[in-house]
């Protein structure tokens, strides 16, 4: 049966250091739920599943599955699975039997393992692999192999350690949509980690992004990107990353290299200490005849869009890199001086956690 | 003066030795590479590998035919008397045959899960190092003087005497008012010896054993874990499984050592008492009694203990790379 999840000011200190691995998460994760961690290597997401699996232990709070507290249950009382990264299969067991292998140890019968590995072998297009040892098998198959093993124990929640992250880009982007159709399908809560947020936004319910052992905002993969909460989630989400220009509060805006951008007062008010952080999406900024400065140092064609890098001058004389997006065909050549415009804007403070004033 | 001059004659013909060597090497080089097209390879082939097969040839092929030979001879070899040497072992000399099974099925068994439990054991201990050191230190003495520390050991003294042996001492704390003289002591002074060969072996198993678990990937132990496999599951079901190949490399390494081991035998009981082994009365039979026949007989019947033992360990090791 599938089971809520709750992490309830679950904190992870490792003996002989004094920065927390995982700093006081809060996280409810609903039944059935599609969730994603996401954060840089050192982040704590990966941390935070292993305690979840109990392979790691908590410093203080509580987790729960279902009503369960499990804080102090063995990993292998959690009634979890796991996908590991490198797979973790067994090199001296075929594939029926690594995917029967947590069965017998439940003493399961042999008819219902059996009826089990063949249910999910054909769910994953294993069938003929089926007497196979892992070593003759592709990439691809073992990824399957381990989601395999995963099912067919019809635990209470998946877990998944970024187990995309060996595979080739283009059996990643196919690989990813099949996961996502087979957690809808089976309806098991699912807790997901993963460094790259494209697979974030693309299969998560919901999206948690951590940084240095702190959660920073959960939300859906719109709401994340429409309405980060700090400067960090605005720039992590979104390829190619949001650009972020120092900005000075000047009459009724800021200033971003030579050009204004207007703002409504009662925002600007908000800003502390006369400085902020500009914030604009590299769709949201537009080549055209004024605008802010900018001189161009790469073009990247990819087809459909092209990505305009450059750096503009700010108003206290520092040099900031940018990226638009060009949609007119006619993009610039490097060294070019150009004029951007943004369109939509986000302000950050300029302060602590750069937290989003709009 | 004239020991320093011989000195540096030695040193001369050593340095000639090694002159000449290297020039016969760079001839045969220049000679192989002056063959093209279709007779390259064959010349290649007969250049690096003719020497070595040469002085494989000269240094065990042959040696081995002659000792099969003489083995159908009587004792000054000259006289041909067919299976008699053989007939005379098996008829006569059948519990030395049963004492060299016994010490090839025991002892490395034993230093085998000896090994095996003390690497799991010690495994992430702290001062593992340390430990480890102490139990692998035996591998660096010889036979020789490993047996004169357990002959220590072992040493009888009447009960109301004070007491040398460690082994005696410790049984009298124990409560045991007579010890046996334990080196007379049959059948059990064979299992006596067998655990000085054990001891020295055991270091061995566990730095090989320890290093092939250390190489289990975590990530593997943490997957069984999950999946409900703890304690002797996870030991029997992934742990062993996955380091099956080293166990069999440990098991016929030693197993091997066994099989030529006769200097223990020789130091504690000269093969007396019933604790004689194959190994053992080849060597008094070719060189004490200078019966060659008997002796190349013995040397034979080992030889041919042999490949089983290594027929089974190159099939198992067959196999356990098709895993990998």
């Amino acid at each position: 049966m599938s089971q809520p999840v709750r992490f309830d000011d679950v904190s992870l200190v490792y003996p002989g250091t004094t920065d927390p691995a995982v700093s006081h998460l809060n996280l409810d994760i609903g039944e059935g739920e599609f969730l994603v961690l996401v954060g840089p290597s050192g982040c704590g997401k990966s941390t935070s599943l292993r305690m979840l699996a109990g392979l790691e232990p908590i410093s203080a709070g509580h987790i729960y599955i279902g009503d369960r507290d499990v804080t102090n249950v063995a990993a292998k009382d959690r009634d979890i699975a796991m996908v590991f990264q490198n797979y973790a299969l067994y090199p001296h067991m075929s594939v029926a039997e690594n995917m029967a292998f947590a069965l017998k140890i439940q003493k399961v019968s042999k008819d219902d393992i059996d009826r089990r590995v063949k249910e999910a072998a054909a769910l994953l297009d294993l069938t003929e692999y089926l007497e196979r040892k892992p070593k003759a098998l592709s990439g691809g198959q073992r990824q399957r192999v381990a989601m395999g093993r995963a099912i067919v124990r019809e635990p209470q929640v998946f877990l998944m350690d970024e187990p995309l992250s060996n595979l080739d880009a283009k059996l990643r982007v196919q690989t990813r949509t099949q996961i996502a159709a087979l957690q809808r399908r089976l309806g098991t809560t699912t807790v997901y980690v993963t460094h790259d947020q494209v697979e974030a936004m693309t299969m998560g319910d919901r999206v948690a992004v951590l940084k240095d052992g702190l959660l920073q905002q959960v939300d859906s993969p719109r709401a994340l990107y429409d309405e980060p909460t700090n400067a960090f989630v605005a720039t992590f989400i979104g390829s190619p990353s949001m650009n972020i220009v120092p900005v000075t509060v000047s009459d009724g805006g800021v200033m971003m290299g030579d050009h204004h951008v207007p703002i409504e007062r009662s925002l600007l008010d908000k800003v502390r200490g006369g400085t902020a952080q500009l914030g604009v999406r590299p769709e949201d900024l537009h080549l055209s005849d004024t605008g802010a400065t900018m001189t161009v140092t790469l073009v990247e064609e990819l087809g459909a869009d092209t990505f305009v890098y450059g750096d503009m001058a700010t108003a206290d004389g520092r040099d900031v890199s940018l990226v638009a997006r060009d949609r007119s065909h006619a993009a610039p050549r490097m060294g070019d001086k150009v004029h951007v415009t943004p369109e939509r804007t986000y302000l950050f403070q300029d302060d602590g956690d750069a937290e989003r004033i709009f | 003066m004239e020991e320093l001059l011989t000195g540096l004659e030695k040193l001369w013909s050593g340095f000639l030795g090694i002159v000449i060597f290297g020039v016969l090497i760079a001839v045969l080089f220049f000679i192989g590479s002056r063959f093209r097209g279709r007779l390259s390879r064959p010349a290649a082939i007969l250049i690096f590998l003719g020497p070595a097969a040469l002085l494989l040839v000269m240094g065990l092929i042959v040696p081995a035919i002659r000792t099969i030979f003489a083995s159908t001879q009587d004792a000054s070899g000259n006289e041909f008397v067919g299976w008699a040497n053989y007939q005379w072992i098996f008829d006569s000399q059948f519990d030395i045959i049963v004492n060299s099974i016994l010490w090839i099925v025991i002892t490395p068994i034993a230093a085998t899960a000896l090994g095996l439990t003390l690497a799991l054991l010690l495994d992430r201990m702290r001062r593992e190092a340390v430990a480890k050191s102490f139990i692998f230190m035996p591998m660096a003495i010889s036979f020789v003087g490993a047996s004169i520390i357990w002959s220590l050991i072992y040493e009888y003294r009447a009960p109301d005497k004070p007491q040398v042996g460690l082994l005696s001492q410790i049984v009298m704390w124990l409560g045991v008012d007579d010890p046996p003289k334990w080196l007379l002591w049959q059948p059990f002074n064979n299992y006596l010896l067998m655990v000085i060969m054990v001891w020295i072996q055991v270091g061995f198993a566990m730095v090989v054993l320890s290093a092939a678990i250390k190489a289990i990937p975590s990530d593997v132990v943490e997957a069984a874990e999950l999946d409900g496999a703890t304690g002797w599951k996870l030991f029997s079901r992934v742990t062993i499984p996955m380091i099956r190949g080293t166990l069999i490399v440990v098991v016929t390494t030693i197993m091997f050592a066994v099989l030529k081991i006769f200097d223990i035998v020789r130091v504690m009981t000269n093969g007396n008492y019933g604790t004689q082994i194959v190994a053992n009365e080849m060597y008094a039979q070719a060189f004490v009694q200078f019966d060659v026949g008997r002796g190349s007989a013995l040397a034979v019947v080992l030889f041919v203990a042999v490949i089983p033992l290594i027929v089974f360990n190159v099939v198992q090791l067959r196999k356990d790379r098709a895993t990998r």
